[in-house]
């Protein structure tokens, strides 16, 4: 392998490990603050994707505006479904595993929904249809190393997801709420604090970074369709479990690692290329078996 | 009195009209609903055309109504199964067309076989679905054909002599033509690579960075139009300039809308192309379809019509409805001119030796660049 080489790989390792962070960083934070892993993330993921395109193709949206709609509406869409799926089980005092079982009722109910609503058949997020301008589309060249513009814009969204949310969580009353709800919403309660409010703020909150990584997922890979968000959506969940869920910087590092493992792979071992799904399984338990709580997860006693 | 009068002779009348007007009805097992729905409708608007333009058979000098009954098996296995069943238990078809797919109309075949009923697929190219199966038949070539035809592309119009092969491994379909290919395209002196992925998979930039450190030629993409798409774009990206090429998986609107400015210049094997010339039947079929659809026709449309007429020519040519004749019939079919080409079954083969058709993106359009004839 030629240096060049490796360094074109090594881009495209880091393209593909920026979207994933990018989409994990919304899945643990739900996690982290609510203990409910949220397996209808990639299906909200997919929505955004709609709701950009029928923006720019339906209601004639410029592209940045469409954005704006886009992210608007998967964030109602989050709030939606945390009101009519999670509240009433909390409400319930339901078992933790009911969420769960909701959750996965919900990304089923929402694939299902796409199908009726958008049809089988696959969209394009193409630039000639307006959804974003052409010049996003652009190839950079360092020497004999490509690298698509996108790739710095989706790393730049995920850094600034980042900080957002870190100022979120540690600088606003908000935040300090969520902080206060993830570790006892009993004791959260009777501190006077909203958790309705607060869990709906974190859905809400969770939703708009899943729409942020939709949108820039679509423009890298322009095609969408009812499951377009099943595979992103299970990587970003490898991804933010590795990384220790719940622990945002964690989802990141997860992400990156996750592309980085699935480029060289490809790239070391090409007849196993087929199976990089299964490299990201084997990552994932081998993670589990080494240190249980992923990479930065910090070790909490299971709460009575 | 009168009265009486009246209804004797409208009884009269009716058995009359029951027992001259003999209604054969032949069968429809296609997608027309599901993922894959597109291919089985256009596959049925084919046949409905071929019905309207020929809605009887003539038995001895009698003119008897050709029904057509279409099942619909939602692009599923189990569910094309059903489908078949019910068109031969229920309606009490003399032959089915269809499915339009490899893996549908592989679970459909061996019940045709066993309930000895003709059975004409139109766009399913998979060897397996015809393979040692006496009922089953087809209108378009089959894959081993294919591959052979894209290696003779390769070599001859596009000068290429090395070639990266994007294999989707979970696909039948694409192993087999990537098969195919390759044995042929060594045949002719050419040498070739390989790179692996899985449907689905959106990113492969892996892949097409160790294929294009090895300076292909080409690259022959073997597996469907939303892979296919994505690839084109990521090979760009990657400074690819060479010529990329592909199967009949790649006949689909979605290659353009989601490739866009990527896939021009991609071209792949098809069946049928509006522009081109295969048989007499060609333009007259063209022009039927404008007028009753008022679009282009597409090649599943045309191998719909081709099978629903290859029935029907054996009917007539057998002077009999009954179905093991049929078979017998069409398996005697010679210099049939379909409307994608002419059709001969080889002695004791249920697939058609036919020339290819290769259409190229250009402008953002599906434009006919050549005909590829089998070497024999």
């Amino acid at each position: 392998m030629t240096i060049q080489m490796f360094f074109q790989h090594l881009a495209n390792a880091i393209s593909l490990g920026g979207i994933y962070a990018l989409i994990a960083i919304g899945y643990t934070m739900v996690y982290g603050i609510l203990n409910l892993i949220n397996f209808a993330h990639g299906d909200i993921f997919t929505f955004s994707m709609y709701f950009a395109f029928y923006a720019v193709t339906l209601f004639l949206f410029p592209w940045w505006a469409s954005f704006i709609f886009a992210i608007v509406l998967t964030t109602l869409l989050g709030a939606t479904i945390e009101r009519v799926a999670y509240r009433p089980l909390r409400k319930a005092n339901a078992p933790k595993i009911s969420a769960l079982i909701t959750a996965i009722g919900v990304s089923f109910f929402l694939q299902n929904f796409a199908i009726v609503v958008f049809g089988g058949r696959a969209k394009s997020f193409n630039p000639q249809l307006g959804v974003y301008p052409t010049q996003f589309a652009q190839v950079l060249k360092f020497r004999d190393v490509r690298i698509p513009l996108l790739t710095f814009i989706i790393i730049g969204a995920s850094i600034l997801a980042l900080l957002i949310l870190i100022w979120i969580v540690y600088r606003t009353k908000a935040g300090m709420a969520m902080r206060a709800v993830s570790k006892d919403v009993t004791a959260a309660k009777l501190m006077g604090i909203n958790t309705d409010k607060t869990i709906s703020q974190t859905f809400m909150l969770g939703s708009a970074l899943a729409a942020v990584g939709g949108i820039l997922w679509a423009m890298k890979y322009p095609q969408i369709y009812p499951y377009t968000g099943m595979i992103p959506g299970l990587k970003a969940f490898i991804a933010a479990v590795v990384g220790g869920i719940g622990s945002i910087p964690g989802a990141m590092l997860g992400g990156f690692i996750l592309g980085v493992a699935e480029i060289m792979i490809v790239a070391f071992l090409p007849a196993l290329a087929g199976y990089r799904d299964a490299i990201a399984y084997i990552i994932l338990i081998v993670i589990l078996l080494v240190k249980p709580n992923g990479l930065l997860g910090v070790e909490i006693g299971e709460k009575v | 009195m009168r009265k009486t009068f009246v209804l004797v002779f409208l009884v009269v009348l009716v058995t009359f009209t029951l027992f001259s007007q003999e209604v054969i009805k032949i069968g429809m097992n296609f997608e027309l609903t599901g993922p894959i729905s597109g291919y089985g409708q256009m596959s049925r608007d084919g046949v409905l055309l071929a019905n309207k333009l020929k809605p009887t058979v003539n038995i001895g000098g009698k003119e008897i109504k050709v029904e057509v009954v279409a099942v619909d098996n939602k692009s599923d296995k189990a569910e094309s199964a059903n489908a078949i069943r019910r068109l031969i238990d229920y309606e009490k078809v003399i032959a089915v067309i269809g499915p339009a797919t490899s893996s549908a109309a592989l679970a459909a075949a061996s019940i045709a076989e066993e309930r000895q009923i003709p059975m004409v697929v139109n766009t399913a190219t998979n060897p397996l679905v015809a393979q040692n199966k006496k009922y089953v038949f087809r209108t378009c070539f089959e894959d081993t054909l294919q591959g052979f035809l894209l290696a003779t592309f390769a070599w001859d119009e596009l000068g290429a002599k090395n070639v990266a092969i994007m294999i989707d491994v979970a696909q039948d379909y694409v192993v087999g033509l990537a098969n195919y290919f390759e044995k042929a395209f060594e045949q002719f002196g050419g040498t070739y690579f390989t790179e692996f992925y899985t449907t689905g998979d959106q990113d492969f930039t892996a892949q097409l960075t160790d294929a294009l450190s090895k300076n292909p030629d080409a690259i022959f993409m073997p597996g469907y139009y939303a892979e296919i798409a994505l690839i084109c774009k990521q090979a760009r990206d990657l400074g690819f300039t060479g010529p990329m090429f592909a199967g009949d998986g790649a006949d689909a609107p979605e290659l353009i809308q989601i490739g866009g400015e990527y896939v021009e210049g991609v071209s792949y094997t098809t069946y049928f192309h509006e522009d081109a010339e295969l048989s007499p039947a060609t333009k007259p079929f063209v022009e039927a379809y404008q007028k009753e659809y008022h679009r282009r026709a597409d090649a599943f449309g045309a191998l719909g019509y081709d099978a629903y007429m290859v029935i029907v020519n054996a009917i007539e040519s057998a002077q009999s409805t009954d179905p093991i004749k049929i078979r017998d019939a069409i398996a005697k079919t010679k210099d049939y001119p379909g409307v994608a080409g002419t059709i001969t079954y080889p002695e004791g083969s249920g697939n058609p030796i036919k020339p290819a058709v290769i259409n190229m993106v250009e402008n953002g359009q599906f434009v006919f660049r050549t005909v590829i004839k089998p070497r024999m």
